[in-house]
């Protein structure tokens, strides 16, 4: 599809189911929420990043990994790091037996700061570090694994197994890391109080922001011949690799992408909820982001969105009423969402809203009705015959 | 780390912690064997594996409580019954969830391990609700309490034995059927060529449904194993499935003897190194090793030559 100019995208029909996003949360959800909620939205925002890390890995390149909590966890504890190191002034920590270092380290008789905490005192650094950390642990995870072309459930078992091992490694080294409390009593970012609640809708904001930044790159990349390619090695990976394609190099770039996008989403997690804990890494969790993505639609970027807020809002609404009942639910998702719409929400909007709006557009003939061939390609890809006709 | 001691000293120290670790190297083949079938031979996975597990452990622990209210006489024996409930009910429960879900996706492995992973938390939670969230114990009969002197350092206990013959029982009865048997023969047939196999007149489908439920079935005896070396609670089985799942592809994932072996290294590697370093820096060296091994090594330890 050709997209001639960017105004011309968003009147387009993709465009504005972009734009009601937008609008839901920029406008409608600030509006109708106190502080309170809004600042749980945003925390439910975090994830849709590592949902739309997912939906690109997972969806566009078949890759699964249920490893995405390690990325989440890493961007988190890099911003705490720094958020940390920013709270424990000599000053601050006057009390301590060593002031200046955070209070976990001196409960664990840690009298030094250690070589990889120095570089968070910068801001600069912890930016790129957000990005560059889970990018690069994904890089090498992505260069010994795709490049002997373990994939499938292999790939799976070995990142659950990478989020355990990092889970074991945060809790045990205690003195290092704030252990199975994880890095808590984060006060201000450069100064700014982050506890206020003009502070928390600020970030909120901010989160909204970044969020259609990276949708728009993976939209970018989802829409170029790169990601014509992903769909193709998805489906025939022999038939790629045969025509000269290196399909390791792909597959290792959209995984260090999906890892980014993690841990983005992690930095700003941490912001919002103020610390940064192990239980967010581990094999539960990371499990948990990839039902995020499958509810929305594992092929749909904006299905990831929705599908990660719609889970965690229904996971603090069962967890505040009725807390026994939530595993049942939980589980009852991911069977239902496997066996009886493996597409998700964003697939069952296809098939039984689409045509409806197609006949109010084509009634109203109003001018945003967009041309056929602009929806049709995503519509055609989005149901891979072998996912939505099963054959006993 | 090994400075600090002297040669004869570190001879009793491995010889100490490698009893140890054999504890856990029975747990390990216990699930291991379970998954070696489901897993290696079917391609399955099965995330509830654990749970399945623990669905032994539970029917052994009511079990010995109807013993011990009913017939206290026959307590001695209570485990050998309970040992083939724990089979057939964990067995049922396997054939109805391939019925249910797994049959339906049998083209999509990785939906697999995300439906299992759903059905895992449903058990967990039922679990919590029928036995409460605390980890219950079973009374151990007479014979099975004490331990064998081996040398000054080492003592086995009794249980500890007990639970690691059933544990290699288990695995030389799946050797046997999976590679010495008819049935084991049509299972193989499936797995490598299906329509072959169905043109032949095997049918695939019972045998898929079969296989499942033995596997189940084996990790329902696993658990009822289990409670005799430790105490069981809802999530007991969850703690060990990814390092079962590491044992089952280290070793390569269609070779018992590969996975025994793993087992067999895992648990002493992790056993060996906990009493020189905290017990998660253990687990988490013996895991990153097994990690790195399979990113140079993924077909694990023991490769089945097949062309692909």
């Amino acid at each position: 599809m050709k997209t001639s100019s960017p105004l011309k995208w968003l009147l387009s029909r993709e465009g504005l189911y972009y734009l009601a996003l937008a609008l839901l949360l920029a406008v409608i959800l600030p509006l109708a929420l106190d502080p309170f909620r809004l600042n749980m939205v945003g925390k439910y925002l975090t994830y849709a990043f590592v949902a739309i890390g997912l939906v690109m890995c997972w969806g566009k390149a078949g890759i699964l990994s249920l490893g995405q909590g390690v990325f989440f966890g890493l961007g988190g504890y890099c911003m705490a790091m720094f958020l940390k190191l920013e709270a424990s002034t000599p000053e601050a920590t006057a009390h301590q037996s060593t002031p200046g270092i955070p209070d976990f380290m001196d409960w664990n008789q840690v009298t030094e700061l250690p070589w990889f905490w120095q570089p968070f005192h910068s801001f600069s650094f912890t930016l790129m570090a957000v990005l560059l950390v889970p990018g690069l642990l994904a890089f090498i995870i992505g260069v010994a694994m795709f490049k002997r072309r373990v994939s499938g459930v292999y790939f799976a078992i070995i990142t659950q197994a990478i989020a355990s091992i990092l889970t074991i490694l945060i809790i045990g080294q205690q003195g290092y890391t704030g252990g199975v409390n994880g890095i808590t009593d984060l006060q201000t970012l450069m100064g700014w109080s982050i506890r206020t609640d003009e502070a928390k809708t600020t970030l909120y904001f901010v989160a909204v922001a970044v969020l259609f930044l990276c949708l728009l790159v993976a939209r970018w990349v989802d829409h170029s011949k790169f990601g014509r390619i992903l769909l193709a090695m998805r489906d025939q990976e022999n038939r790629v690799r045969f025509s000269g394609y290196d399909v390791a190099a792909f597959k290792i770039f959209i995984f260090c992408l999906a890892a980014m996008f993690a841990g983005i989403g992690g930095a700003l997690f941490t912001l919002q909820v103020g610390f940064m804990s192990p239980s967010f890494v581990g094999i539960v969790p990371s499990i948990e982001m990839v039902v995020f993505c499958a509810l929305g639609g594992r092929y749909s970027l904006l299905g990831g969105v929705y599908g990660a807020l719609l889970v965690n809002a229904a996971k603090s609404g069962f967890s505040e009423s009725f807390p026994e009942l939530w595993p049942y639910a939980m589980g009852a998702l991911f069977i239902g969402v496997v066996l009886a719409f493996p597409n998700g929400l964003a697939g069952l909007y296809r098939r039984y809203v689409m045509p409806l709006e197609d006949r109010l557009l084509r009634g109203k003939k109003t001018p945003a009705a967009a041309p056929k061939e602009t929806t049709a390609r995503r519509d055609d890809e989005a149901l891979p015959d072998h996912l939505s006709v099963e054959k006993p | 780390m090994f400075a600090d001691y002297s040669s004869t000293e570190l001879l009793s120290i491995f010889a100490m912690q490698g009893f140890a670790g054999l504890s856990l190297f029975s747990v390990f083949v216990l699930m291991a064997m379970g998954l070696a079938i489901i897993f290696g031979q079917m391609g399955v996975i099965n995330m509830a594996h654990g749970e399945f597990m623990i669905l032994g452990a539970y029917t052994t622990y009511l079990t010995s409580q109807f013993f011990q209210t009913y017939m206290p006489g026959l307590f001695a024996g209570y485990f050998f019954v309970a040992m083939v409930l724990a089979f057939l009910i964990s067995g049922a429960l396997g054939a109805f969830v391939e019925w249910a879900m797994v049959r339906h996706l049998y083209r999509r492995p990785l939906d697999t391990l995300l439906a299992t992973w759903g059905l895992s938390l449903i058990m967990q939670q039922a679990y919590r609700s029928i036995f409460g969230a605390r980890e219950v114990g079973v009374e151990l009969p007479d014979w099975m309490m004490g331990a064998f002197q081996v040398s000054d350092l080492v003592q086995l206990p009794v249980n500890g034995l007990f639970v690691m013959i059933i544990a290699l029982s288990i695995a030389l009865a799946v050797y046997l059927l999976m590679f010495r048997s008819g049935w084991g023969r049509k299972v193989r047939a499936v797995v490598q060529n299906r329509p072959m196999a169905e043109a032949v007149g095997i049918n695939t489908a019972g045998v898929d449904r079969a296989t499942f439920a033995l596997g189940c079935g084996i990790a329902g005896v696993a658990g009822s194993a289990f409670t005799m070396i430790g105490s069981t609670g809802p999530s007991s089985g969850q703690a060990y499935i990814v390092d079962t799942f590491l044992v089952v592809v280290f070793g390569g994932a269609q070779s018992l003897i590969g996975t025994i072996v793993s087992a067999f290294s895992i648990s002493q590697a992790q056993s060996t190194m906990e009493f020189f370093l905290s017990g998660s820096m253990a687990k988490v060296l013996t895991l990153l090793t097994v990690v790195i091994i399979l990113m140079l090594r993924p077909e694990g330890l023991m490769a089945l030559k097949i062309r692909r």
